[in-house]
């Protein structure tokens, strides 16, 4: 087959940016360790997430030394915790954010950062993030969960370390 | 001098007839479009935002199934009568095809726009994705089956027009424009399968009430099987159209027959195994899974890059023929008042701007920062909503004299129309990514918050959304222009010679492309061995997860929003306050759930 010069040079240039690309995601995954959601958060029920050890009573759980986990339920149209009261850690900490839905299919997304994940019934989002000064964030629902999804909202509060007491975990 | 009426008059019927159901739906959809342009903007709220999500059910569906694959349907019969030189094989088959469709279209189209009716029982306010277990009325899935069904039939009267042709001619390289609609049609067969499993045997008998329980990933990801293939089956005509129709429009030939092959071939083979970029942030699936699916998405910009150097490349070559010189210079030789080149042409730029926000969309971490943010219909008004629709439209112009006898009733407004589409687009796009970047979401009827605010480095909120309410009002004016257009040209009287329908042979000819890319049924076990090595692996994993028939009831959209609304207030006004700081976001989330009743 006849091939033209220019589009032979055309061709390895597209080669060479693809290759670039898949290149820079493998650093952002590997150099980077930006992990992606995947299924290491196992399923739940979610008619009876009340049952769950920890859906059961959602909210900050200490699991190490500067390290948290946060249960959150998404469902229409609020997250628990998060709308009533902020989801509370405290700062300069790892946060793991175990999300899941008890019912439709939700979005939970820390309003300009990248933490984001879907809240799937059955499954469980599990998405670490790191942070650092003390400040409020956004939460909201960015998939479409019914009639009144854009009022589904809520706060999460970086709290500075030395008003960080116990009362705000769960456990 | 005869024109394709002339030649095929029971084709030009049904092609016409796809192509008045196509731009039926365009205006509604348009129309719905703008309305949800400025109410989410807050410039303009004449519906209450429960309704916002019907009218963006509608949208979704009105434009980008039913709009682009009408016009689809319509172009390919088109390219396949005129590539073969013959009639289709039984008019009765393409009729009922058509009639297929049409009903299902109506059928979800009702199901979907009853939700405006309180009155009426019946509701599909799940949107274009529609998500178990979102439950719609059983009249929604039935009609997207009927739909999908019709889309088959189409795809086998073509084959069966191919079958025809090659018993008489076995010894000839398949037409270019035929190549094109039955590569497109395999690609179209073997993704289809995902809904079609997704609708018939999960959707329909849970709405009907046969099977109690979903599995919401099972059909999440079974949508997305068909949901990024469905992305070229829209993009497919239109590339046609840039390779066979535009350097002729451009006063050229097309560079190469050979390389136009390959790039549909290639289409085939990676249009499916990417569909989990979709699922990027979906919990129940393996990270490896994702990174295949990267992977493959980025070797299929490969198809994409080459077109636009051969598109490019014929443009180039027709300016030189009509007498341009220099290195840029011959830019200023092409026909800019025909409005099909100047459509096409604008279409295939913003492509181009829309592959690079595709990029990001497919760079699987950085995804993070964008995923469901007003970021991706930003994204997609630019590749669906423009380089396909914008392209539609312009060949309409250069389509519609030979499927009717007639000229085109005027060039300056179809000139105005077109690149009133592109400056519209142009506003709402750019501010639709940055929106996104900020973390707007999509899909949303008031983004506006009580509990935070979105923070801008540039610019500000309310110039973002001043652009986008802009922008979604011009290219309403663009789709009134159109329809006009074409409704006026549908209203002259015949002509002897309405247009120039002559494509000439490219420079490249068929000849010097391998035998091996007419081999249809290889290139179709292959992409069948890669569905099937990307696909086996993730949903075998999440049927052993949560159970082929899932645990999730249904969730029905509500036809009355009340009781969900009442029982969130009463959610919120149980809770009692810790400090009296909150009290007042948490009213205005009443009230604004209050609002929602009215």
């Amino acid at each position: 087959m006849e091939i033209h010069k220019y589009e032979k040079i055309w061709l390895a240039g597209a080669l060479l940016l693809i290759v670039g690309f898949i290149a820079t995601v493998s650093y952002g995954a590997v150099g980077a360790g930006i992990e992606m959601v995947n299924d290491e958060g196992g399923q739940v029920d979610p008619a009876s997430l009340e049952e769950h050890p920890k859906f059961g009573e959602p909210g900050t759980y200490q699991t190490g030394e500067n390290e948290y986990d946060v249960y959150v339920i998404a469902q229409q149209f609020s997250f628990q915790p998060g709308t009533q009261q902020p989801i509370r850690v405290p700062a300069h900490s790892t946060v793991t954010f175990h999300v899941t839905s008890a019912d439709v299919i939700h979005g939970f997304e820390v309003v300009g950062t990248n933490a984001n994940t879907m809240a799937i019934p059955g499954q469980v989002a599990t998405i670490t993030v790191e942070v650092d000064e003390p400040t409020e964030y956004g939460l909201l629902c960015n998939e479409y969960c019914g009639s009144a999804h854009h009022a589904m909202e809520g706060r999460l509060e970086v709290v500075p370390q030395s008003e960080w007491n116990e009362s705000m975990a769960v456990n | 001098m005869a024109t394709f009426v002339d030649r095929y008059p029971d084709e030009a019927k049904v092609v016409q007839a796809s192509f008045a159901v196509a731009f039926i739906a365009l205006g509604i959809g348009a129309l719905f479009g703008v309305i949800q342009a400025l109410h989410r903007t807050d410039i303009l709220r004449i519906i209450d935002s429960v309704d916002y999500y019907t009218l963006l059910t509608a949208h979704g569906v009105l434009l980008a199934l039913v709009f682009t694959i009408f016009f689809l349907v319509g172009l390919f019969t088109w390219a396949i009568a005129r590539s073969f030189e013959r009639p289709m094989p039984d008019i009765r088959l393409t009729w009922a095809w058509f009639g297929l469709m049409t009903t299902g279209s109506v059928f979800a189209a009702v199901a979907i726009l009853a939700g405006l009716f309180p009155d009426i029982p019946m509701s599909a306010d799940v949107l274009y994705t529609f998500y178990a277990p979102l439950q719609a009325h059983p009249i929604f899935y039935i009609g997207l089956a009927m739909f999908i069904i019709g889309t088959w039939m189409a795809g086998a009267d073509w084959f069966l027009a191919y079958r025809g042709w090659r018993s008489e001619n076995p010894d000839d390289r398949i037409p270019l424009q035929a190549f094109m609609v039955l590569t497109t049609m395999i690609m179209w067969f073997v993704s289809t399968i995902g809904v079609a499993v997704s609708v018939v045997f999960f959707l329909i008998p849970w709405s009907l009430g046969l099977v109690e329980t979903v599995n919401p990933l099972l059909t999440r990801t079974l949508f997305w099987y068909f949901g990024h293939p469905v992305v070229y089956f829209w993009l497919m005509p239109a590339y046609l159209l840039w390779y066979t129709v535009l350097p002729k429009l451009a006063g050229g030939r097309l560079f190469s027959d050979p390389l136009a092959r390959v790039v549909f071939v290639l289409f085939v083979l990676l249009s499916t195994p990417v569909g989990i970029h979709h699922q990027y942030l979906d919990p129940g699936i393996a990270e490896g899974f994702k990174f295949i699916a990267m992977t493959n998405t980025m070797f299929l910009l490969l198809p994409s890059l080459l077109t636009a150097f051969t598109v490019v490349a014929s443009v180039e070559h027709g300016a030189r023929q009509r007498g341009g010189e220099g290195y840029l210079r011959w830019l200023g030789a092409l026909p800019w008042r025909d409005p099909a080149f100047t459509g096409m042409a604008l279409a295939g730029l913003m492509f181009a701007a829309g592959g690079f926000s595709g990029m990001i969309n497919a760079g699987m971490n950085i995804n993070y920062l964008i995923h469901n943010t007003l970021w991706v219909p930003g994204h997609f008004h630019m590749t669906v909503g423009t380089a396909v629709a914008l392209t539609m439209m312009a060949g309409t112009y250069w389509l519609l004299p030979q499927l009717t006898g007639k000229t085109v009733f005027s060039r300056p407004i179809g000139l105005l129309q077109v690149v009133l589409w592109f400056v519209g687009m142009v506003f709402m796009s750019n501010a639709m990514h940055r929106g996104g970047l900020l973390g707007i979401p999509r899909r949303t009827a008031e983004p506006q918050y009580q509990q935070f605010d979105f923070a801008t480095a540039v610019g500000s909120i309310g110039e973002i959304q001043a652009q986008i309410a802009l922008g979604g009002v011009l290219l309403f004016l663009s789709v009134v222009l159109f329809l006009f257009n074409v409704a006026a040209t549908w209203a002259q009287d015949r002509v002897d010679t309405p247009v120039d329908d002559r494509i000439p042979e490219p420079l490249s000819p068929p000849s010097g492309a391998p035998l091996v890319l007419d081999n249809l049924a290889l290139w179709t076990v292959i992409a069948i061995v890669l569905v099937v090595l990307a696909y086996t692996l993730p949903l075998a994993s999440i049927i052993t997860d949560a159970g082929l028939l899932g645990k999730s009831p249904a969730f029905p959209v509500s036809v009355s929003v009340q009781p969900v609304v009442d029982a969130a207030i009463s959610a919120f006004a149980s809770v009692s306050p810790v400090t009296s700081a909150e009290v007042q976001p948490i009213e205005g989330v009443v009230d604004r759930l209050a609002e929602v009743i009215r």
